[in-house]
């Protein structure tokens, strides 16, 4: 059993026009020491599937109506809200793509760190190297000392200086640094990363990247990582899951996704990257915009703007087709042809 | 057209020095890259090119003429010579004016240049949605009713309507998701090829500099490290940062990954 597990998930969430269906069935398992990339492009529902399962979409507006996810076999659709704090921030980290907003401006990033830390340690005081029913005093001197450690481990340089700046002090890259140490300072399992380079320039990208890496090969870490940019899920990823309109339409491990795409959204998203092979003026765009979710197409929902469609595809959503041992396609037109 | 930049430096209060003896030339028709990270100077660049900002030393010659020198009346005119393009549609356009009055507001801005009475401008409008691949229909409805694709081409129209010589395109797609990227980077390319236009091109995406551009700049605290052909700049970058950068660009193949695990998956 993997350490986190989606199970056909149905969401809907509300809005002034009517409900819409944001995602539609999702099915996707990550295990201990697997960067999972989740890509595609606006409003394709990549974001609200990690905010699922760090149970963070306010109900209402968002509806579950059908599916399951599994976190170390606990079902956490299931879960109350007090089963839910002790997850987050613990057992599952989370990083948002924007690190200036993430932080609170007016207080020390220290501080911060160490009410994340305090709260791990409620649950778990091995996180703080302390005994059960250690003074607060203590636990308080722990947790600034665990704080400047996680600083020091993402390369924040004088870490037991810098613990005392406020967020303004650090440049974007280490705001972002900041973040992560916090979104790991409960040694979580799993580490939700949505966009979390997408603000940062290539320079600092590579930093938090060969960061993100170097974690998941010493603390075995599980990352769900939410991006549209294909160059970095093709850098860091070992496995991938292409989203489109509420769907996972291809899954699989990223070396067989990114060189033998089956799905014809996957290969016209990756055709659509400039590469040293693109000609100018005759890059492959998709023509078509994403379908309205309030009023989904019918069938498969990348049927109106696919080349290789067919009647049958509007007729029912495509089964998964193994192509391999680890990847799979959802498509029609694949099924024919195999 | 001919733009050339000579030893242009900017200086603020506080010793900040945002430009530093910036020299680059662009030649007619040909598509310029200016790579640079945030706080790099490329934005000072910008705005000094716009007039928009005075230099503190160095000059900016349009076609033999200094930009810095020339008084209110001659910038405006010389402002329809030169237009840009802004990063992000959903920011760069008036939410409460409709797609003909935004593209139309340069045309009646530069009316004594162009000298478009009122129903020139509406059809001078419609043609340039066409240009962008738009229509008539559009003419009509406000930003909102637009995806971002179809705003930075209602960007582009307006930057287009007064007839420019130069367009300044300040990371023009990289709002867009990596589909609509592409319709925007073939429009761009193809109305390049119709009027002749140069381009200036600035992006912090090596990826998509690498296929638009003819030549790079590479700029870094306010300097220019490197400069040359595209292919060359970026076969045989010949400065650290220039080595540091490309490397660091995330190419979209796996195979080509500084971070593959040994025994992770072969296909």
């Amino acid at each position: 059993m993997a350490l986190l597990e989606i199970d056909n998930l149905h969401l809907a969430m509300r809005s002034f026009d009517g409900e819409a269906q944001v995602l539609n069935g999702i099915t996707l398992s990550v295990d201990k020491g697997e960067v999972w990339g989740l890509v595609g492009e606006t409003g394709c529902g990549k974001s609200v599937t990690g905010l699922s399962v760090a149970r963070l979409l306010a109900s209402p507006p968002a509806r579950y109506f059908g599916g399951a996810i599994r976190f170390d076999g606990q079902d956490l659709m299931q879960a109350d809200e007090a089963t839910m704090r002790r997850l987050r921030g613990r057992r599952i980290g989370m990083i948002f793509q924007d690190p200036t907003t993430n932080l609170n401006p007016v207080f020390r990033i220290g501080e911060q760190m160490i009410d994340v830390a305090l709260h791990a340690g409620a649950t778990d005081p091995a996180i703080l190297g302390l005994a059960p029913g250690a003074s607060s005093r203590a636990r308080r001197r722990a947790a600034r000392s665990l704080a400047i450690r996680m600083l020091d481990r993402v390369g924040i340089p004088k870490a037991s200086e810098r613990v005392d700046d406020y967020p303004h002090q650090f440049s974007g890259g280490m705001r972002q640094r900041v973040l992560i140490a916090m979104a790991l300072i409960g040694k979580p399992d799993l580490l939700i990363a949505d966009e979390p380079t997408t603000a940062l320039d290539v320079s600092v990208q590579a930093q938090i990247l060969q960061l993100l890496y170097d974690l998941v090969g010493e603390e075995r870490l599980a990352v769900l990582l939410i991006t549209h940019n294909l160059g970095v899920v093709a850098q860091i990823c070992s496995h991938v899951a292409v989203m489109y309109a509420g769907n996972i339409v291809e899954t699989g491990d990223v070396r067989a996704v990114f060189k033998r795409p089956a799905h014809p959204y996957t290969t016209a998203l990756l055709a659509a990257v400039p590469t040293v092979h693109s000609v100018r003026g005759a890059l492959q765009d998709l023509p078509g915009a994403v379908p309205d979710l309030i009023h989904p197409p019918s069938g498969c929902r990348f049927a109106p703007r696919c080349r290789l469609a067919t009647p049958a595809c509007t007729q029912a959503l495509p089964a998964p087709v193994r192509l391999g041992p680890q990847h799979s396609v959802f498509c029609h037109a694949v099924t024919e042809v195999a | 057209m001919s733009l050339e930049i000579i030893g242009l430096s900017k200086r603020y209060g506080h010793g900040v020095v945002a430009l530093n003896d910036v020299s680059l030339h662009l030649r007619q028709g040909e598509c310029f890259g200016l790579i640079g990270e945030s706080g790099s100077g490329k934005t000072t660049l910008t705005r000094c090119i716009l007039g928009l900002e005075p230099p503190s030393s160095g000059r900016i010659l349009f076609d033999g003429v200094d930009i810095a020198r020339l008084g209110a009346a001659a910038m405006r005119r010389m402002r329809a010579r030169i237009q840009i393009v802004f990063q992000d549609p959903y920011a760069s356009l008036n939410p409460r004016m409709s797609a003909h009055d935004i593209i139309a507001e340069p045309m009646i801005i530069h009316r004594a240049t162009l000298g478009l009475d009122h129903r020139a401008q509406t059809d001078r409008v419609v043609e340039l949605l066409g240009l962008v691949g738009l229509g008539a229909q559009h003419l009509s409805r406000y930003p909102h009713e637009f995806s971002g694709g179809q705003r930075q081409r209602i960007g582009i129209a307006r930057a287009l309507a007064v007839n420019p010589e130069l367009l300044i395109l300040d990371e023009p797609t990289s709002a867009l998701d990596v589909s609509v990227q592409a319709q925007v980077l073939n429009l761009l390319h193809s109305i390049q090829q119709r009027l002749g236009l140069t381009y200036l091109f600035i992006t912090h995406d090596l990826g998509v500099v690498r296929m638009v551009a003819d030549r790079v700049a590479l700029i870094h605290h306010g300097r220019i490290v490197e400069q040359g052909d595209t292919a060359q700049v970026f076969a045989g970058p010949t400065t650290d940062y220039g080595r540091m950068l490309l490397a660091a660009m995330p190419e979209p193949d796996p195979d080509l990954s500084p971070y593959r695990r040994p025994g992770s998956p072969q296909a």
